[in-house]
């Protein structure tokens, strides 16, 4: 091609054009995560979209083409709404939307009033002591995540190690039932995503200059006040960054659920993908995706938009 | 030295200077092993201007800290109007602090910043408002009261800092490097702003610096620190004219030291042989040390007269060649190198506009000082 020259004469149309499309420099490297977005989500997204929109049929792929030439050079569009539809009619999605919420919303709570004191704690050691304590944050994540979730089977079954441990102690006769519990799965998401909650608000809580509660005091605060009217609102960015990192994942999760908890308890999740795999109905599932994504994303964009104008003042 | 002048003599007016504000008794703070703090005692009256200057790391800001109560004291009591505080919460103190990087609360405006000190103290809301308007009046801020203080200058930072801790009528107000933020201009406009502001409120200002310009103009009592010891107070005059020691000639103003021994030593006058040149620095005052005890005469560059004629005196004079001269506009600045090798600073004002016989590059002059002009210090 022509481009692989220097570009002192291009010699075609062809060429000129190649050079003038294809990005260099700066527009290169930025280029590189809208080609990535484009590619594994806009258009992943716009096949789910259209697959929403059709029927089922027993074939494969196992829904109807949207568009379909009629007789006479006619395109007919055939847009299914009913997918949509069946989702409102049904209870089962409600519910499991409901429950998904209401899980992710605990759990997202949990891991900040657990990640908070330990964000806090690290934010506040030694240097020294410092890299080592994130370290141990960040350390299972070089264990599978679906490692970890089986591992807690182990550790929560009714001949698990803690029931055995408990047992052999006499504190208890009966093994306590964990697994296929609410706890068992709220165990499992707030372990998992904990670090997802840390690692944000260490990072605002590092970057706080201490002299501000210094002033505080200086000003009459206790530590408590300096705490509530200084430290909390200086870290309101990391606590935001770090509750959407917990709740988004959250609110889809799946593997946790279907190991851990019950398995009558309805996850939006789960739900997705008995609808995919097991009942097949590729339509009826996409509507399900498109929905909880909306769900999600309207939530953001608004608070994207809060963000952008109210805090502006934290440098 | 106009504004010195205007600090003194205003500060004995307010006559309540026999309260004796602060008092400090052998304050000390150690960091592990080390004295950052060294049994300091030191005092300051009521409606002072104290600055404490030092080096860096001379323990000048711990001692600040230690008088906030921001730093737990070692051994030694502090005393506020006769009280001790030693061990009081800094909340209780009544005493404000003026951070170096001013510490403003980034989430609040201009305005929240200044009320924060009063809502602590549960002051009544309309009270709240009008003490925050008129101290943000004072400091010309009225109306940035809505602006987060990103959205501030450096100079209407620090006066918003300013405010935040004079707005809660502390007795004592500390100030860490208030004015090294800033850049030069603004530097020496704040410095007269501050003194007025002092001296309006009355209040007590403690301020810590290690810039001796600011210290000499701003204060009205100098407190010269060194390896967490205060080596000498004094007014301002006192210490650039009467230093006692090596540390504090050297560090206030730039000096010419000349190391040598006692040959005559008086109760009126003193005569001392230094290595660097022949005829001996004859001193007008006495010393208090035994004769051929090693003393150092100081002797400041503008003290010193460049002259073509040999001077007549036997004492005080020296030879020197011109090796560099920097004129600086008001004053020119010459460097002579001894026939020993060591070089000596003049300054020589500029009075003439237009002088053709003006002492040039390498010439061979004659330096001398009347006998008043030295300074001997014995450590």
């Amino acid at each position: 091609m022509g481009n692989a020259r220097p570009p002192a004469q291009p010699r075609s149309d062809v060429a000129r054009w190649l050079q003038r499309v294809i990005p260099k420099g700066k527009s290169l490297v930025t280029s590189v995560p809208y080609l990535w977005l484009l590619l594994f989500f806009l258009i992943p997204f716009v096949i789910v979209l259209k697959i929403s929109f059709s029927d089922t049929q027993i074939a494969m792929p196992p829904y109807q083409p949207l568009f379909s030439w009629a007789a006479d050079q006619v395109l007919q569009v055939k847009l299914h709404l009913s997918n949509f539809a069946f989702l409102v009619q049904d209870d089962l999605y409600w519910m499991s939307y409901l429950t998904s919420l209401k899980v992710a919303a605990i759990s997202t709570l949990l891991c900040l009033l657990i990640g908070y004191p330990m964000a806090y704690a690290i934010a506040r050691s030694r240097e020294s002591t410092r890299n080592i304590l994130l370290l141990l944050v960040i350390l299972p994540f070089w264990t599978s995540f679906l490692l970890r979730v089986y591992a807690w089977i182990g550790l929560l079954k009714n001949n698990g190690f803690i029931n055995n441990t408990l047992m052999a102690l006499g504190i208890i006769d009966q093994p306590i039932q964990m697994m296929q519990t609410d706890f068992a799965v709220y165990l499992g998401i707030v372990y998992s995503y904990l670090p997802f909650m840390i690692l944000p608000l260490y990072t605002t809580l590092v970057k706080l200059d201490l002299t501000l509660l210094e002033a505080a005091a200086d000003l009459g605060s206790r530590p408590w006040e300096a705490f509530l009217k200084i430290t909390l609102p200086l870290s309101v960015p990391g606590i935001i960054a770090g509750c959407m990192l917990v709740f988004i994942p959250a609110i889809g999760e799946f593997v946790i659920p279907s190991l851990l908890g019950d398995p009558g308890m309805l996850m939006i999740g789960k739900v997705l993908w008995t609808e995919f795999f097991n009942n097949r109905d590729w339509p009826v599932a996409s509507a399900v995706a498109i929905a909880l994504l909306l769900l999600l994303v309207i939530p953001i964009m608004i608070f994207q938009h809060f963000q952008e104008s109210g805090g502006g003042a934290h440098r | 030295m106009y504004t010195v002048k205007v600090a003194a003599a205003n500060a004995p007016r307010r006559n309540i200077a026999s309260v004796s504000e602060i008092r400090l008794e052998k304050v000390t703070k150690r960091f592990g092993a080390v004295r950052a703090v060294d049994a300091v005692s030191f005092g300051a009256q009521k409606g002072k201007f104290v600055v404490l200057l030092g080096p860096s790391g001379c323990g000048k800001s711990t001692l600040l800290r230690l008088i906030a109560g921001l730093e737990e004291v070692s051994e030694g009591r502090i005393f506020i109007e006769d009280r001790d505080v030693t061990n009081l919460d800094p909340t209780k103190r009544r005493i404000s602090m003026v951070f170096q990087s001013y510490a403003l609360f980034p989430h609040m405006t201009v305005e929240q910043n200044v009320a924060f000190g009063l809502k602590q103290m549960r002051v009544i809301k309309p009270e709240i408002t009008r003490r925050v308007g008129e101290m943000l009046d004072m400091v010309k801020l009225g109306q940035f009261t809505k602006r987060k203080p990103h959205q501030l200058s450096g100079g209407q930072r620090q006066r918003v800092a300013l405010a935040r801790a004079l707005v809660t009528k502390p007795k004592l107000l500390l100030l860490d490097e208030p004015l090294a933020a800033l850049d030069k201009k603004l530097r020496e406009h704040t410095q007269f702003e501050l003194i007025s502001l002092q001296e309006t409120l009355g209040v007590t200002f403690i301020v810590v610096t290690h810039d001796q310009e600011e210290a000499m103009t701003l204060s009205t009592r100098i407190g010269v620190m060194n390896h967490g010891e205060i080596v000498q107070v004094g007014t301002p005059s006192e210490i650039y004219e009467y230093p006692n020691s090596r540390f504090v000639t050297e560090f206030i103003g730039s000096v010419n030291m000349f190391e040598g021994r006692l040959i005559e030593d008086e109760p009126a006058y003193v005569r001392i042989q230094c290595d660097e040149f022949e005829a001996p620095i004859f001193v007008d005052h006495g010393v208090s040390s035994a004769p051929g005890a090693t003393v150092w005469a100081a002797i400041r560059p503008e003290k010193v007269h460049l002259g073509r004629d040999k001077p007549a005196s036997p004492d005080n004079w020296a030879m020197g060649v011109v090796r560099d001269i920097a004129y600086m506009g008001d004053l020119s600045v010459y460097l002579l190198r001894l026939d020993s090798g060591k070089v000596v600073r003049v300054t020589q004002p500029n009075i003439f506009r237009h002088a053709e016989d003006r002492i040039t590059w390498d010439e061979r002059v004659y330096l001398s000082w009347h006998a008043s002009s030295p300074v001997v210090v014995t450590k």
